[in-house]
């Protein structure tokens, strides 16, 4: 991001699809505001936050995985799979709750790991091969479940999700959710300040330039999968706390935080963006909910305005870099060496 | 009174962005006539083909074709008026057969049905009038050979009914045995009264099947001759010409020619072979060679995009196999490519992130040392820039380039290998490059510069390479004359020949 050196380069910077989406958060942040000040006192800005984590968290994730130029579409289906396991194995019993937590990351791991196996070595679409994980994991949890998730969360286990540091003047409670989510926000934004963050963000900008600079551009974009299975377990971890157990959880995540992604003003395609902008996308998004509770709208609306955001958000970005002089031809990302 | 030329051409004048590509260029074409169009690489041959083809419209100047004024928009209206283009990327649907190919869009029908049968005789027809007998009109286009291929473009030629036909180096991707097929097709459309427009390098072919030869140079008509009047020495210096000598810096003082650096030896892969090169510390070594003559798959090879598949590589007397750009930087190579959009640069990272590409892509490189001398780095190549947080988009064509050959200096390369550097960027950005790469001679890399503008490959490099073909056809001192180079780039020469 630019350093901002007058009120110019501030217009600039927030007309910038980076900088739009602090604008809006603002804006949502003042609506409601308008409608209801209490929104914003301590304990229940708190409880908000909380709420929001797990999802700045997948759009940490997933903003690696866009940024290298492909799409997670099975973090939704792996955050469900991930509560179910949990419920299954733990089954009420506290003492299984730690060993069961290094099987949920390494499943994490796991599916990262095939994800970006098939769409690096076999050249399969991310988008396909997401897609079809997605479907497999959701078969797979019903399968193994018969239907209805079986056994139940330890209290510890929801302790992440659902607990916080009490006490605390003014704030009420600090919820661990928020904690992490700040941990994993500021991990994420060092991450990508490394070789390893410029190299991903090059692969998706040139594959073919970063290749031929020596960088192994495959095992970067698998690595992005794997942080996107990772982020997906600790938002499983913070959902199933908070949410408890259902054969619902994560439904329809995956679209939700491409959307939050997307209006953060990381471009599809990859090579810009920042993790910052991605996850205040998510916040804002989740502001943007909140602001439909206070205003008594249907939840069932959420889909279209979602819809509705992600083409927006596509089409502002787009037509912000085809402004004439702005930019140079795009550059296709298929010049292989054949 | 005689028929009227079958292309007649003046005064054809063409820009790109204000560049002047063609400058009143004309060009005469009698019936029957098989007329070559000659000249270095960037003199304009491909563009007045594609005026005359429809897909560029000449910015001035008239065409008439049998007497007929026309003006083309569209590729589909010279096709129409009988100009038919054979580009080197044919223009054929392989899916389908030899008859679908050539009747395509204009298929026989009967009762609204296309009438197969009627399709297969009519190209059998076409075939057996042209002198070719085992090509079967049913065959697959995608199955067939490249020179099979070229006879299905040249049939839907004929079937459109085309008067001339422009052929872009048609023997490019021919071998030998088929090179005879096409003479004999080039000489059966002679018969037939079908003009050809012949563009090629290659001189053999060119005094073996042309009746006059019009030669260009930087946009320019040179002469239009009758080819009994011409030498093939005589041809080569007016494809040449005489040029302003552009001002090269001279070698720096305490440059010193060291040990040998980069040496490969019987290198070879599909596209060329038989490569033997040595380039020592402090020396430039260029490549020079036409297009398609092999210069950029030897760089290619040697920084193992496309590696070699026969022969070695040695690296400060180290063989090496260098099978991955990965690999070819461990050794200490360096190669900023020709293209620096699609190859060189993330375009939409900023100055920064690019010029310390290679540091963060290859963990062994990046030191902190390394990456505070990125700033000197630029500032000593004069990158004018808003400043380093600036995304490289933004950047001219000449600072963008800049920023490439930063990502590489940082790296600290014993071998650089330069591919056309110079192209696209303005002369001012230009000569302070050619500085440059005289300043890393000095400081004792070994620099292999490949180039098509023969003037730099003469003016910078110690020794010159010469390509023909994916092999080597010759090595020249620097400072050679560009006959000289031309002499063997097209063939006409080889150190195989008695001197």
């Amino acid at each position: 991001m630019t350093r901002l050196r007058g009120p110019v380069d501030l217009l600039r910077w927030a007309a910038n699809p980076t900088g739009t989406v602090f604008v809006l958060l603002a804006v949502i942040f003042a609506w409601i505001f308008v409608l209801n000040d209490a929104f914003f006192a301590g304990p229940s800005f708190m409880a908000f936050l909380k709420q929001a984590a797990p999802l700045m968290v997948l759009a940490a994730g997933q903003y690696f995985v866009i940024v290298s130029g492909n799409f997670d579409l099975s973090v939704g289906a792996l955050v469900g799979a991930q509560v179910v396991i949990a419920a299954r194995l733990i089954d009420g019993e506290e003492s299984r709750t730690v060993p069961v937590l290094l099987v949920m990351v390494g499943f994490g791991l796991l599916v990262g790991l095939v994800n970006g196996l098939i769409t690096t070595v076999l050249k399969v679409q991310s988008f396909i091969t997401t897609l079809g994980m997605l479907l497999v994991l959701f078969g797979a949890i019903r399968l193994w479940t018969g239907g209805a998730p079986t056994g139940g969360l330890s209290e510890s286990f929801r302790t992440a999700g659902r607990m916080g540091i009490e006490g605390v003047p003014v704030l009420g409670q600090i919820p661990w959710a928020v904690i992490i989510m700040v941990a994993v926000g500021a991990g994420a934004i060092l991450l990508m300040r490394t070789g390893f963050g410029r190299i991903l963000m090059a692969s998706g900008d040139n594959e073919r330039a970063a290749g031929l600079a020596g960088a192994r551009v495959d095992a970067a974009r698998i690595a992005a999968f794997l942080l996107s299975g990772l982020s997906a377990t600790i938002a499983g971890i913070l959902i199933g706390g908070y949410a408890g157990v259902s054969a619902q959880v994560g439904d329809g995540l995956e679209f939700t935080v491409i959307t939050a992604v997307v209006l953060g003003g990381v471009v599809l395609g990859g090579g810009r963006g920042s993790v910052l902008a991605a996850m205040a996308g998510a916040l804002a998004i989740e502001a943007l909910f909140s602001l439909f509770n206070q205003m008594a709208l249907p939840a069932t609306l959420r889909p279209t305005v979602q819809g509705a955001i992600i083409i927006a958000a596509v089409a502002y970005a787009a037509r912000r870099r085809a402004r004439p002089g702005s930019t140079a031809p795009h550059v296709s990302a298929t010049a292989n060496p054949s | 009174m005689t028929a009227p030329p079958v292309l007649d051409a003046r005064g054809i004048d063409k820009a790109f962005l204000g560049v002047p590509v063609l400058s009143s260029v004309d060009l005469r074409i009698e019936q029957g006539e098989v007329h070559a169009l000659v000249g270095e690489n960037g003199a304009g041959k491909s563009t007045l083909m594609k005026i005359l083809a429809g897909v560029h419209t000449a910015d001035a100047g008239t065409i008439e074709l049998g007497g007929r004024a026309v003006s083309f928009t569209h590729p589909l209206q010279a096709q129409r008026a009988g100009v038919a283009t054979v580009f080197q990327e044919f223009n054929l649907l392989p899916e389908l057969t030899v008859a679908e190919n050539v009747h395509l869009g204009r298929e026989p029908r009967r009762r609204g049905r296309i009438d197969r049968r009627a399709m297969a005789a009519a190209t059998a027809d076409l075939l057996a009038d042209l002198g070719v007998d085992d090509l079967a009109p049913a065959a697959k286009v995608g199955s067939l050979s490249v020179a099979h291929q070229q006879i299905t473009e040249i049939a839907k030629a004929l079937s459109q009914g085309a008067d001339l036909i422009c052929m872009d180096e048609p023997t490019a991707a021919l071998a030998d045995a088929e090179v005879a097929l096409l003479y004999r097709l080039v000489e059966r459309l002679r018969e037939k009264g079908v003009a050809v427009l012949y563009v090629s390098h290659r001189l053999r072919e060119i005094f073996d099947l042309c009746d006059r030869i019009t030669v260009l140079k930087d946009g320019r008509l040179v002469q239009c001759v009758d080819t009994a009047d011409i030498t093939p020495d005589d041809l080569v210096t007016a494809m040449v010409g005489r040029r302003i000598e552009a001002a090269f810096p001279e070698r720096l003082p305490g440059t010193e020619t060291g040990d040998v650096r980069l040496k490969v030896t019987g290198g070879g892969n599909a596209r060329i072979d038989g490569v033997d090169l040595e380039v020592r510390a402090g020396e430039i070594v260029g490549l020079a060679g036409l297009q398609g003559s092999g210069r950029t798959e030897i760089a290619e090879a040697v920084f193992g995009i496309r590696p070699f598949t026969r022969g070695t590589v040695a690296v400060d007397g180290d063989v090496r196999r260098i099978t991955s750009p990965r690999k070819a930087i461990k050794a200490g190579l360096a190669l900023v490519t020709e293209d620096r959009k699609a190859e060189g640069l993330a375009l939409n990272q900023s100055v920064r992130a690019n010029a310390r590409m290679v540091l963060d892509a290859n963990a062994h490189l990046r030191s902190r040392r390394r990456l505070d001398r990125i700033p000197q780095i630029l500032s000593g190549l004069d990158l004018v820039s808003r400043g380093d947080d600036q995304e490289v988009r933004y950047l001219s064509g000449g600072n963008q380039q800049k920023v490439v050959v930063a990502k590489w200096l940082a790296a600290e390369p014993g071998v650089i290998v330069l591919d056309e550097p110079t192209r696209g960027i303005d002369v001012g950005a230009k000569h302070r490059l050619y500085t440059q790469i005289r300043a890393l001679a000095a400081e004792g890399l070994a620099v292999l510069l490949i180039a098509s503008e023969l003037i730099e490959v003469i003016g910078l490099a110690d020794r010159i390479v010469v390509l023909h073909e994916g092999r080597i056809a010759g090595e020249l001192p620097g400072g050679a004359t560009e006959q000289e180079v031309m002499a063997y780039a097209t063939g006409r020469r080889s150190t195989e020949d008695p001197a």
